[in-house]
């Protein structure tokens, strides 16, 4: 019998932030090849950095992204103070966890809401959803809205944030200035509650996996900006074991570097990473609404990844009406940080995922060298195996459908591609 | 008036040159605001004005410096031009979206330059350089007019 070639490819993966692409090559039922295709600029702001003075990196980095600049300049700023030998307590360290706060509510929700969302309710998009579903397309734009008014007045400004800086922040605030932001909170996590309760009702295909779950973890608290790296499957290492323990692979068909553990493969960083290995640090209310959606502190399903999300909005509304609720205004905005020639390691919880960024500096302040891994090149060969195990599931499908079905397989990532690269080409043709 | 883009992508950064230097010579009633592009923060930034000007780079296949006018109060944004933006929820959709939900200015001009370079830089490239000179002066007028 001859065998049936079928070849899927998608030049511009619709609703992925930034650009991208992916083929698939089957044979007969079986897929023989997958090439998840991203066009990273080759490392132009670790080059871009390069003779740049120490407290730049914070502001330079946060371009990376226009979605998680904040994560950026919390990687940045932890990993110059890392190798200044110097830890940020008290106040700022809340302020730092309160405006990560910000961005986790706002990348999670325009995902939930504007991404997600409209894949398993059968809607081509946002828009065409919101015809249908116009409360609860607004009720996702206020959540959002929650959100960036955190990182709109800690961040200085709404879209790339100027208030951060390695030491602290140029400026703080007093406690009547951030009880401004409760009541919408106080609304906001009720809301969250809400999406927890709709995301859990969404219908889900049956796509349990075996994964090495990768993320931060702290003895004290659902990890935003400290911690060990762990994984389910033993990894416990400091951050700066974190070379010793992963390598970037180039592959030819992506100019971003495919991140796996050495000797283990591939690994799975994001808000499911996060929440399998850190449930017993979610807040109570947290805690009983994943366990109402029928997660008991483990999901496997990628696709249920939009009730997790839903569960680290509710999470991060809590944790910020916490943080203000207890907040005094520090003495000074920040720490005084002088030059001194070092080697500094960070790694945050950016929404998508672990963001490790690595620095040396000289005994001007000057930067030597950057090493930055965004949370997507560490997905990536993940989400290649999931399309691996999945395709051919859906094999009989028309075209169009399965190639609906593979984009909504990669959407489960929340991918950040512009975090790569700035080009997302997505086409799917089949021969 | 909004201005769109990275300054880190090359001809992408016009949207908030145009905006930065617009900022200098605006009126009281004006406000001039940069954006990256995402959409739903678009959506509150034009929140509560009548009149709005937004400026962004486009890849459309015409060529690199062709400025496109659209009325977007008036008809729907081809979503071709926006196919290069950053990010995928991006001013096309923030504007359909916005229509669906009622929440679209009275007036919404668009002005879409067409960039020929969109790789890591700093530098404009000279045709759209140009065409950030006319756009300016053209927003400017109706700066202007309307105050």
């Amino acid at each position: 019998m001859k065998k049936k070639t079928k070849t899927i490819k998608v030049d511009y993966l619709a609703r992925v932030e930034g650009e991208g692409g992916l083929y698939i090559k089957m044979k007969d039922d079986a897929v023989v090849d997958v090439k998840l295709k991203i066009f990273e600029p080759p490392r132009f702001f670790e080059a871009f950095l390069r003779d740049r003075d120490f407290r730049e990196a914070p502001d330079i980095t946060a371009r990376i992204c226009g979605i998680c600049p904040v994560a950026y300049q919390m990687s940045a700023v932890h990993a110059m103070e890392n190798a200044l030998g110097i830890k940020i307590q008290g106040p700022l360290r809340d302020l730092r966890r309160l405006i990560y706060c910000g961005e986790w509510i706002e990348s999670h929700v325009l995902h939930i809401y504007m991404l997600h969302a409209p894949d398993f309710l059968g809607y081509q998009d946002a828009i065409q959803m919101a015809k249908d579903h116009k409360a609860i397309v607004e009720r996702g734009l206020k959540l959002k809205k929650a959100g960036n008014e955190i990182v709109a007045l800690l961040g200085g400004r709404e879209i790339h944030p100027i208030n951060v800086k390695v030491g602290g922040f140029y400026k703080v605030f007093s406690k009547n200035e951030l009880n401004v932001l409760s009541e919408n909170l106080k609304w906001a996590r009720d809301a969250a509650l809400e999406t927890v309760r709709w995301t859990a009702k969404l219908p889900f295909p049956e796509f349990e996996q075996d994964y090495e779950f990768v993320a931060l973890s702290h003895p004290d608290e659902y990890p935003f900006n400290e911690g060990r790296l762990i994984s389910n499957r033993g990894l416990n290492i400091d951050i700066a074991e974190y070379e010793n323990n992963f390598v970037e692979e180039h592959v030819e068909h992506s100019n971003a570097l495919h991140s796996v553990l050495k000797g283990g493969g591939s690994y799975f960083v994001g808000p499911m990473a996060r929440f399998n290995l850190n449930f017993k640090r979610l807040s109570p209310i947290a805690r009983q609404a994943a366990e109402e959606a029928g997660l008991k502190g483990v999901c496997q399903n990628p696709f249920k990844s939009i009730i997790v999300r839903s569960i680290e909005v509710l999470y991060a509304c809590d944790e910020a009406l916490r943080i203000i609720e207890s907040y005094e205004k520090p003495d000074r905005p920040f720490e005084e940080m002088l030059p001194a020639e070092g080697e500094g390691f960070s790694c945050t919880e950016a929404p998508r995922g672990i963001l490790y960024h690595r620095y040396k500096i000289d005994n001007q302040g000057k930067i030597l060298e950057a090493k930055i891994v965004p949370p997507t090149s560490q997905n990536q060969k993940t989400i290649e195996n999931d399309l691996y195990k999945f395709v051919p599931k859906y094999i009989q499908l028309p075209q169009e459908e399965l190639t609906w079905q593979c984009e909504q397989a990669i959407r489960n990532y929340d991918p950040c591609i512009s975090c790569a690269t700035h080009f997302l080409k997505l086409d799917i043709e089949r021969n | 008036m909004i201005g769109i883009g990275n300054l880190y992508r090359s001809d992408d950064a016009v949207g908030i040159l145009i905006a930065r230097k617009l900022k200098d010579i605006k009126s009281d009633q004006v406000n001039v605001q940069e954006q990256s592009g995402e959409g739903t923060s678009l959506m509150d930034a034009w929140k509560d004005y009548e009149t709005v000007w937004i400026v962004d780079a486009v890849s459309s296949g015409e060529p690199p410096g062709s400025i496109h006018r659209l009325d977007a109060s008036k008809q729907p944004i081809p979503t071709k031009f926006f196919s290069c933006s950053t990010h995928n929820f991006g001013v096309a959709e923030a504007i359909e979206l916005a229509r669906t939900l009622n929440q679209l200015p009275e007036q919404l001009k668009l002005y879409g330059i067409e960039g020929k370079n969109f790789q890591p830089g700093e530098v404009l490239s000279p045709e759209v350089e140009q065409a950030m000179e006319s756009v300016s002066n053209e927003i400017s007028k109706h700066f202007s007019s309307s105050s």
